[in-house]
């Protein structure tokens, strides 16, 4: 088994930055409480998470209380499509949103659609997975209750125009929903310049720890709860709050902004030397997703005529650990819906491989998978009888 | 995930190719991923003298063909032909639950190959077959 080890799946999650780690420490033996009880203890804990709150709103451009404390971006998603279809049940029950979300979005809109009599319209979306405003605007009916379509795409890294049909939204007094997960850390998130009236986060996309997200909610929008109990997050998510993963993820995602501008520029070099070479040095092989308005850390492909969860296996004996880019890691090889939706044949769909990079990342990793990954793919088309 | 011996297979496959005049030909595709494999065989005085195939899959549906195909070269064909998934399966060292149709697109592969064979030799078809 090969000793090294490059990490290029950081859309799936990342390590949590020792920064992180140690503004985390305090609050798990020393500084224990519960921020809800009246004593000193339970005051210390309610001070680190009021401050971490107050950090989280300066980078999003919010207000502290428009800021809720989830387990992770599929609560945060969750709570916003429910917590609105719910609360607007008597004034409709239309839901726009793409085939493209994550299964957070897509199977919670299901339910709804199954259980509870919504109406889901599924925007289309082009070759790169781009929606169009256009689109958006027409499909607004009378009964629409909320937009939600995502940032960016977890696949294929395909950044939506979102202030733009955040503006649309606006103007036509509809929610709007979008689940910045993929973004996090990567885009800046500013919620006026979005137009957003909910924005889904999850900590451990940017080196904080898993367990712990965000889901902006603008004053005003009408959210039913959908874990009620202890009245915590202004009534909006009951449960004792997680203090060391909420201060976590507040310094996370400060560090995060500080060092943007560099890290994308350098992320984004990365990325485009590895596309760059895959494209130049493999027969057949496919960009997944738009050309230059994606992550900054996205390079995705498919390589017609092999299996994807096959080209992973090879990497991952090489010490490369990649994905297929599809959400489904349970063995069932159902071509990604992501790349359906883009108009991609289903047999092609099941070659896709997703490199995404991160912090620890070096120009030298890339050079190591552009060396190894043409011979993967090439003695595995030498295999198979569906590569003519 | 895999075992020690799925790896080894799946990282050298054994009989991978096609075989221009064979005596048997059977490709099949599975109905719960697309995986598609594609089986060859050669048949001498009753035996499997040699065996060659390709398979689009992922490592399991690869590592179930090579296998399969040295579980078979050299066999009296009346063997081969009762060579089933589970035996496939168990050569392997277990497949994940997910992943036993790999190993049955191993085994349908080749049925489709002995049927071929047969279709064109019915007086060596097994009785049971």
């Amino acid at each position: 088994m090969a000793s090294r080890f490059i990490y290029l799946d950081h859309a799936a999650t990342t390590p949590v930055d020792p920064r992180v780690v140690e503004a985390m420490l305090p609050y798990f033996e020393e500084k224990f409480g519960n921020p809800s009880s009246i004593h000193r203890a339970g005051g210390e804990a309610r001070a680190a998470v009021e401050k971490a709150r107050q950090t989280v709103a300066e980078l999003l451009g919010a207000k502290p209380s428009e800021i809720i404390f989830t387990s992770c971006g599929t609560e945060s998603d969750n709570l916003a499509l429910r917590g609105v279809a719910f609360a607007l049940k008597g004034r409709g029950n239309h839901i726009i949103t793409t085939p493209i979300e994550h299964h957070a979005i897509g199977h919670t809109c299901e339910q709804l659609a199954k259980e509870f009599g919504m109406e889901i319209t599924y925007l289309p979306v082009d070759s790169f997975g781009l929606v169009d405003p256009d689109d958006v605007a027409r499909a607004i009916t009378e009964r629409t209750v909320l937009i939600s379509i995502m940032y960016a795409n977890n696949e294929v890294g395909t950044i939506e125009p979102i202030a733009e049909i955040g503006k649309i939204a606006r103007e036509k007094g509809i929610l709007f929903h979008t689940d910045a997960v993929q973004a996090g850390g990567h885009l800046p998130l500013n919620v006026d310049k979005l137009h957003v009236d909910l924005l889904s986060l999850s900590g451990h996309k940017f080196y904080a720890p898993k367990g712990v997200g965000i889901l902006y909610v603008r004053e005003g929008t009408p959210l039913l709860p959908i874990q009620t109990g202890g009245g915590q997050e202004r009534h909006l998510r009951a449960g004792t709050e997680n203090v060391p993963y909420i201060v976590g993820l507040a310094k996370a995602l400060q560090l995060a902004y500080e060092e943007m501008e560099s890290e994308v520029a350098r992320l984004r070099s990365l990325r485009d030397r590895l596309i760059q070479g895959v494209l130049e040095r493999i027969p057949d092989a496919q960009l997944t997703g738009h050309p230059t308005q994606r992550l900054p850390n996205n390079a995705s492909f498919v390589f017609k005529g092999i299996d994807g969860e096959a080209i992973l296996m090879q990497l991952d004996l090489a010490g490369v650990a990649a994905s297929t880019g599809s959400a489904c890691s349970s063995g069932e090889s159902t071509p990604s819906h992501v790349l359906l939706a883009m108009g991609i044949d289903p047999l092609l769909a099941r070659s896709s491989l997703r490199l995404t990079l991160g912090r620890r990342n070096t120009s030298e990793d890339v050079e190591f998978v552009l060396a190894i990954l043409p011979q993967i793919v090439e003695k595995l088309r030498a295999i198979s009888p569906a590569y003519t | 995930m895999y075992s020690n011996i799925v790896i080894e297979h799946f990282t050298n496959p054994r009989n991978v190719g096609v075989i221009e005049d064979a005596d048997g030909y059977g490709k099949v595709e599975s109905s719960v991923c697309g995986d598609m494999m594609e089986l060859y065989i050669k048949v001498r005085d009753g035996k499997i003298v040699d065996v060659k195939y390709r398979t689009f899959g992922c490592a399991a549906a690869i590592a179930s063909s090579s296998i399969a195909s040295e579980m078979i070269k050299g066999q009296p064909i009346e063997v081969v032909a009762e060579l089933s998934d589970e035996k496939i399966t168990e050569a392997l060292g277990g497949l994940p639950e997910a992943k036993i149709h790999c190993s049955i697109l191993a085994a349908s592969a080749l049925r489709a190959a002995l049927e071929d064979y047969f279709s064109k030799h019915p007086e060596e078809r097994p009785e049971d077959f």
